[in-house]
């Protein structure tokens, strides 16, 4: 279950991105960089979220680049509005399963362990404007948890949260991860959340994602690119 | 929370609360008036009930229909990024300062009994359309609130988060499951307010009903305080139809006000999200077809009136020179008065929000006092509170200037109030903290974020006091007519030629001023 990029080009709104390396199954990627550099967009382009003129997405040697959405083998978790606002927290998990809510028994059983592992098994009935912001995000990783995909990618999901509740939020993530052996891509701008959960580190800079980089060994020994953007380069 | 650096000086405060009263004298102060003056033994006769269900079931009809139509267009609109799209939207918002003696026109020189429908029919041996009374009003009704029926959905539809298309995409829903989980949520939070607003439009509109209705079958209880005023003098009436009018508004505004989500009448509605629930071909040829029609509807009638226009140029009556420099006066005197209470009455509703949040719901419902008020109801009550100190025929052109200022105010103060309150949240506090002085401070930090929506705002008062068919109709002298009732006295002595040159004279000056001010408005206000 590898994912490789093929000479990739990504164009959006006057800036380019390149990426060509690949990706392992059960390991756990960052994606690291400033503001603006198309961190999100990467992961748009992986979603299938984004035209892309030049260069491949490969999954499993199998060519991804133009199939729609619903069929790449992701689940996806945003910065905010992973949730509808007018379904209840079940609902809000059951979409993951079966879209048009029709439920049965093992669907509800199959819900209420998902999200009891996400410890939210007594909120089952609670619309999201009743949960905190964490709450709501755990909602969102009890339906990537029930769509058991083989690509999990967030994209910043946990930026708004305090740094003790981030950790628990990525604690939860590595657990399930490990679990089903699931390929994982975090988008962050910051090097903590790399550091905390991930085995390797892309860094993107001057508008190249780089290969992945054990991220121990990154941070241990920096680039100059990667210095600017920690700040820790001394001047001079 | 600190203490605000910044005392409200008394001078605002009271600048407010005197906003308030004469708002408060004009629209209850004016019934209240009537009320005095007349002996209530009068009640309902039977011909009166039926002006009341006329009124009412007009008014459903015209709701109904805008409503039902705009669902498809709405979402032809939302679905599909095409070349000028922008344009269409924009066209849509066009209407709603249309004067509406102009439309009428327009459309009558398309589904009228000489218009180009009839002329088709009767060719092919037909008899000719006549659309007086109901259908005329109804066809008008919607011909004015399809497009604003349209741009309140659209809006609806605008405000899903990407993020929601993109977890449908994700999760495999088809278009079934889309119009579950998203688009039915939407109609659900946008089509009941919708429906009433248009309802609530429909209840008190005039102009239309004076043109198209009349007679004892097509009469609105809006027509039938003219006709109670101007011809019979009959004040007890007048005053009866319009305590009833306004329990009847206040009623629907209840329940529609809570329903009602702030609105933009701004021009530039978003690019449409982009979806990758698939659209099929038969769905793409549907609602091209949809919008070509919808677009011919509104697009005829005013085309019509520019050809008639221009060709009749010529049969310009010497007496509009006075009456357009009455219109513009009026319209200008109208629309400052309007921003000027607009943004009065807003910084206080700002104000009082912070500290006494049920003030301020109070306060922005007597601002929107003057949408379930008669206009001949508030000009009748104001000539008899002046009537002992100034002959009030001189005061025809002031009043029907205060009148048009406080009809359009609850539009402006929809367009300002969210403007105000998002600069406040957002730079009043930096202000505060800055120490800046009370004038400062709006100067600097409010207005020129306030400055693109006090245009526009002006704009639509201008336009929409420029082309009001209202107070103007009950007391002008032969002298002081506007550019409106000139082009009313035409269409009413069959002088259709001379009608048409006005009607191109007063779309052009209307929708001039809203580009002057609105234009105006956005004058270095580029920053993001």
């Amino acid at each position: 279950m590898s994912l490789a990029f093929d000479n990739l080009v990504l164009r959006h709104e006057g800036f380019r991105l390149t990426a060509n390396f690949v990706l392992e199954p059960n390991r756990k990627y960052a994606i690291l960089g400033p503001s603006g550099c198309g961190k999100s967009t990467l992961l748009s382009a992986i979603a299938g979220f984004m035209d892309i003129d030049q260069g491949r997405i490969l999954f499993d040697g199998q060519d991804i680049t133009k199939t729609p959405p619903a069929q790449r083998p992701i689940s996806l978790l945003f910065q905010d509005h992973n949730l509808f606002p007018h379904m209840s927290v079940l609902n809000n998990v059951a979409i993951g399963r079966k879209p048009d809510l029709k439920l049965d028994k093992a669907d509800i059983d199959a819900i209420k362990q998902a999200l009891d592992r996400v410890g939210l098994a007594n909120q089952v009935d609670k619309f999201p404007s009743e949960l905190s912001g964490g709450q709501q995000q755990r909602v969102a990783i009890a339906r990537a948890l029930l769509r058991d995909k083989p690509l999990m990618l967030l994209d910043e999901p946990f930026a708004a949260l305090g740094p003790a509740l981030k950790h628990e939020m990525l604690d939860i993530v590595a657990q399930i991860v490990d679990a089903n052996n699931t390929c994982l891509i975090l988008v962050t701008h910051d090097p903590e959340d790399a550091l905390y959960i991930s085995d390797e580190t892309i860094f993107i800079a001057d508008g190249i994602a780089g290969s992945p980089v054990n991220t121990k060994s990154l941070f241990g020994n920096p680039p100059n690119a990667l210095q600017n953007y920690l700040g820790t380069k001394k001047a001079g | 929370m600190a203490e605000r650096t910044q005392p409200v000086t008394a001078l605002t405060a009271l600048a407010g609360w005197g906003a308030i009263a004469l708002l408060l004298t004009v629209s209850l102060g004016s019934l209240l008036a009537v009320w005095i003056n007349t002996d209530i033994s009068a009640g309902f006769d039977p011909a009166d009930f039926r002006i009341i269900r006329f009124t009412v079931t007009q008014a459903f009809f015209s709701a109904l229909i805008s409503v039902v139509l705009s669902v498809p267009v709405a979402r032809a609109l939302a679905r599909h990024d095409f070349k000028g799209r922008q344009f269409f939207i924009t066209f849509l918002g066009a209407s709603f300062i249309l004067p509406v003696i102009v439309a009428v026109f327009g459309i009558l020189a398309i589904w009228g009994r000489s218009g180009l429908f009839s002329s088709i029919l009767t060719t092919t041996g037909q008899q000719p359309l006549n659309i007086y009374g109901m259908t005329g009003i109804i066809l008008a009704h919607v011909f004015f609130n399809l497009p604003l029926a349209t741009r309140l959905v659209l809006q609806g539809w605008l405000s899903v988060p990407t993020e929601h298309f993109r977890l449908c995409a994700q999760l495999g829903m088809t278009a079934k499951d889309v119009i579950k989980h998203i688009e039915r949520p939407i109609l659900h939070a946008t089509l009941p307010s919708a429906f009433l607003t248009i309802f609530l439009l429909c209840i008190t509109s005039f102009a239309v009903a004076l043109t198209l209705g009349g007679g004892p079958r097509a009469t609105t209880v809006e027509l039938a305080i003219y006709q109670a005023l101007r011809f019979d003098f009959d004040l007890p009436k007048a005053a009866l139809f319009a305590t009833f009018q306004f329990m009847l508004c206040t009623g629907i505004a209840l329940i529609a006000l809570p329903l009602t989500k702030p609105t933009t009448f701004s021009i530039g509605l978003d690019r449409p999200a982009k979806r990758w629930d698939r659209v099929s071909k038969f769905q793409k040829y549907r609602d091209l077809c949809l919008l070509i029609l919808t677009g011919l509807f509104l697009f005829l009638p005013l085309s019509a009136i520019m050809l008639k226009g221009i060709q009749h140029l010529s049969k310009l009556p010497a007496s509009v020179i006075t009456a357009s420099i009455n219109s513009i006066i009026i319209s200008l005197t109208s629309a400052t008065i309007c921003i000027g209470l607009a943004l009065i009455i807003s910084s206080l509703i700002v104000r009082l929000t912070q500290r006494n949040p049920r003030i301020a719901h109070l306060i922005e419902g007597i601002s929107f006092l003057s949408l379930v008020a008669s206009p001949f109801v508030i000009g009748t009550g104001l000539f008899i509170m002046i009537f002992p100190f100034v002959s009030p025929f001189k005061l025809a052109l002031p009043i029907t200037a205060l009148v048009n200022a406080v009809m359009a105010l609850p539009f402006a103060i929809r367009i300002i109030l969210p403007a105000m309150q998002r600069a406040e949240t957002n730079y009043g506090r930096l202000a505060d903290n800055l120490g800046m002085s009370q004038w400062a401070r709006f100067q600097l930090a409010i207005w020129p974020r306030l400055k693109p929506s006090a245009g526009f705002a002006m704009g639509l008062a201008a336009a929409l006091s420029m082309g009001d068919l209202g107070v103007i109709a009950l007391f002008a002298a032969p002298d002081s007519a506007t550019l409106p009732l000139t082009m009313y006295r035409l269409m009413a002595s069959y002088q259709t030629d001379a009608a048409s040159a006005v009607a191109l004279m007063l779309i052009t000056i209307s929708l001039g001023l809203f580009w002057i001010f609105d234009q105006g408005g956005r004058i270095e206000s580029r920053i993001r």
